[in-house]
């Protein structure tokens, strides 16, 4: 299960980030391994996302989105 | 020590241009870090006690690690210790309520080794018990740091800054961040992600120790009930398109005034200056070249402030990142990002201000790209143009009982620059290369009250770089221009204007029309007019004669002066809504070869397009120039559109002929 799999509402903890071009920067911008991200709502096609970590909000594309893997799903 | 120079750093979103702004006020200047497209922003800090330090605002970034130019400026500075221009002590600037991620940073600069003061920001101070930060303990943990809390709304805490600034000692050397190695400032991005994630884990470590409260629930204080609307998927584009709406209204009907206030002062003035000065060609320069180029500079101010003074407002109320994520989707196939979409909205009312709303755009490729179309969209410029054209040559009819056929090829002309923009976009993705990957990652602010001084400071900001910098470039422009149209070879005028014939009853309708023949001789026979004779074979495939291409020449001040230049030749008056005559006489125009009108559908609808592609416009090119410093950009600019200017009215005026 992936981070751009999660319908708005569910939440899960990230497990990896796995390779992809914007890599470092989702980490230094909080999304690394034990965090619990929450999707809050979708762009109209689906794509970006925007999750909830920590109380603050990241938007990122879907693609950067399936590069997280998730743990812990709570729907 | 005393300290002179100090930077601030932090991510952004922090508080940290609001804090730089309560610190300089309005004693700020906007310089260039060398080598790279990124305003340097310094002030200067006069603290309680009666000191000058000056502050250099660094672009905020979420690590030492550089990603966009902004972020490669703040490596710079950081890893130059010796520089003679680096700073004696860096105030680093972290969100109290998101510490964790805000800390990250922090922890490298700590480990590099640099000066630091760490400054909390918070929208209100009573909140800081509720973190249950013991800062005692904290600035023991990381080193003796001095810790300072600020609320960088209202500024209060800035006096205890300037104290602690003030008061800074140079720290020893530090005990490294747990097991972290110093990050080494060339990591590559795979040990990029293993450096923050290690000191993720200490920061976790050092939070915990000093007592803040770890995992909140993360819906608790986020208010997303806005966002369920403003991101609808039907509600979101409505409303969005509303905003834009609004604000084109405001602009055109509040922008009008001030413009024509200036317009009227600066000939006023011109006519003053004429009347003051002894005769000659100093008088001439600075009554018909320089001011009427200041005035050619300040006229685009109130349309500028006034788009910064709304652009600035959705930033700081947290929607235009909204914006962003709802359009992002939309624009990528045409090698666009979200980002691009207000700069390019903002280019229909005058694409000056929208191209230097670019820089918002941290990736340089989307940028650019941004930068290069922007003038294809249909600014406000081009409206006196196509009106005068569409009056000349399109019919006034409705076609299936209700559309008005003028109003049809309007928009249809809109419709043209929208998606010719577009269209180049979407070439241009594959020619400018980029050493940055294509991604989207950014942090969406929760929604918040506009702060007005933040506002005024920005728009302020906006118009000062168009003034002084763009200015230049446009008032020699208007002084080269004015000699072309004002000096001819040897004598020439001289002799063409003796030839008119000087009325024998001097009445006011007759010497109005001496004034004006005298006027259509003299452009004729300057540099201009010859130069419109000689690029006549060039634009005759197009349809057009010397005449409109006098006018071409003279419109690449600006795209309305097509109307007041056409007048001129045509020696008629300018108000062509009020007055026929200008129509009646452009209508009457022969061929003087094929003996056929030189105005019909085939010429007129060509000219118009090739006032959808053709640049004209200096201002713009000073800005591109300005954005992008460089001269290489503008260049490419102009000569791709006028290339494409081109060959779209050649295609149109042979399909039409």
């Amino acid at each position: 299960m992936d981070l751009s799999m999660l319908k708005p509402g569910q939440s899960g903890v990230v497990s990896t980030v796995g390779n992809c071009p914007g890599r470092a920067k989702m980490v230094e911008m909080g999304l690394f391994k034990g965090k619990l991200v929450k999707v809050i709502f979708r762009a109209p096609f689906g794509d970006p996302i925007a999750v909830s970590i920590d109380g603050y909000v990241l938007a990122l594309r879907k693609e950067e989105a399936s590069a997280i893997a998730l743990d812990n799903i709570i729907r | 020590m005393k300290i002179r120079n100090i930077a601030l750093i932090g991510n952004p979103n922090t508080g940290k241009s609001s804090l730089f702004n309560l610190m300089t006020g309005l004693r700020q200047k906007v310089g260039n870090f060398p080598g790279v497209t990124v305003d340097k922003r310094s002030g200067v800090f006069k603290t309680s006690s009666g000191n000058a330090i000056n502050v250099l605002d660094l672009p905020g970034t979420y690590s030492v690690f550089p990603r966009s130019n902004d972020e490669r400026v703040v490596y710079d500075v950081v890893s130059n210790p010796r520089s003679a221009n680096y700073p004696d002590l860096f105030v680093y600037i972290a969100d109290a309520v998101n510490l964790e991620r805000n800390l990250l940073l922090f922890t490298q600069l700590y480990d590099l080794n640099v000066p630091l003061i760490l400054v909390l920001t918070m929208d209100d101070l009573a909140k800081k018990k509720a973190l249950h930060l013991d800062t005692k303990k904290l600035s023991q943990l990381i080193g003796g740091v001095p810790i300072v809390f600020v609320n960088g709304r209202t500024g209060v805490g800035i006096d205890q800054l300037g104290n602690a600034i003030e008061n800074f000692e140079s720290q020893g050397p530090r005990k490294v961040f747990g097991n972290i190695a110093i990050p080494s400032l060339d990591a590559l991005p795979d040990q990029q992600h293993e450096d923050a994630e290690e000191r993720y884990k200490f920061i976790r470590e050092l939070l915990i120790a000093v007592r803040i409260p770890q995992e909140k629930n993360i819906t608790e204080d986020f208010k997303h009930r806005l966002d369920k609307v403003l991101v609808h998927p039907v509600l979101g584009y409505l409303i969005f398109t509303g905003i834009l709406l609004l604000i084109f209204q405001v602009i055109f009907h509040i922008a009008s005034f001030p413009m024509e206030w200036i317009d009227t002062g600066f000939l006023q003035l011109s006519q003053w200056t004429k009347n003051l000065m002894p005769e000659g060609v100093f008088a001439d320069m600075i009554a018909e070249g320089v001011i009427p180029g200041i005035g050619g500079v300040l006229v685009f101010i109130p349309q500028i402030a006034l788009l910064f003074f709304f652009l600035a407002i959705l930033e700081e109320t947290g929607y235009m990142s909204r914006v962003v994520f709802i359009m992002d989707k939309l624009v990528r196939p045409f090698g666009l990002n979200g980002k691009s979409v207000v700069p390019l909205m903002s280019s229909v009312a005058c694409a000056i201000p929208g191209i230097m709303s670019t820089r918002n755009i941290s990736s340089w490729k989307d940028r650019l790209i941004t930068i290069m179309v922007a003038p294809l969209m249909s600014c406000s410029a081009r409206i006196p143009v196509y009106t005068l054209l569409i009056a000349l040559v399109i019919p006034e009819k409705l076609i299936w009982g209700t559309f008005n056929l003028q109003g049809i090829v309007l928009f249809a002309l809109y419709t043209l620059g929208l998606v010719s923009a577009l269209a180049v976009a979407f070439i241009l993705k594959f020619f400018v290369r980029s050493a940055e990957p294509g991604y989207l990652i950014m942090e969406m602010p929760p929604y918040r009250f506009p702060k007005w001084g933040q506002v005024f400071i920005h728009l302020w900001e906006k118009v000062r770089i168009f003034i002084f910098d763009a200015g230049k470039v446009i008032l020699a422009i208007s002084i080269v221009l004015w000699a072309l149209a004002s000096y001819g070879p040897g004598d020439r005028i001289e002799k063409a204007t003796a030839a008119v014939q000087i009325p024998v009853d001097p009445s006011d309708s007759e010497s109005a029309e001496y004034e004006k023949a005298m006027n259509a001789v003299k452009i004729e026979n300057s540099y201009i007019g010859i130069l419109g004779h000689t690029i006549e074979p060039v634009i005759r495939p197009l349809g057009y004669d010397w005449k409109i291409g006098i006018a071409l020449i003279t419109s690449f001040a600006a795209r309305e002066v097509f109307v007041g230049s056409m007048a001129t030749i045509y020696s008629v008056g300018e108000n062509f809504d009020e007055d026929t005559s200008m129509i009646d006489r452009l209508k009457m125009e022969k061929n003087a070869l094929t003996g056929k009108p030189v105005y019909n559908l085939a010429s007129g609808v060509s000219l118009m397009i090739f006032y959808v592609y053709a640049m004209q416009c200096m201002a713009t090119f000073a800005v591109v120039k300005r954005e992008t410093k460089s001269w290489k950009w503008p260049v490419i600019q102009i000569v791709y559109m006028a290339i494409m200017a081109y060959i779209a009215a050649f295609i149109v005026f042979n399909l039409l002929k």
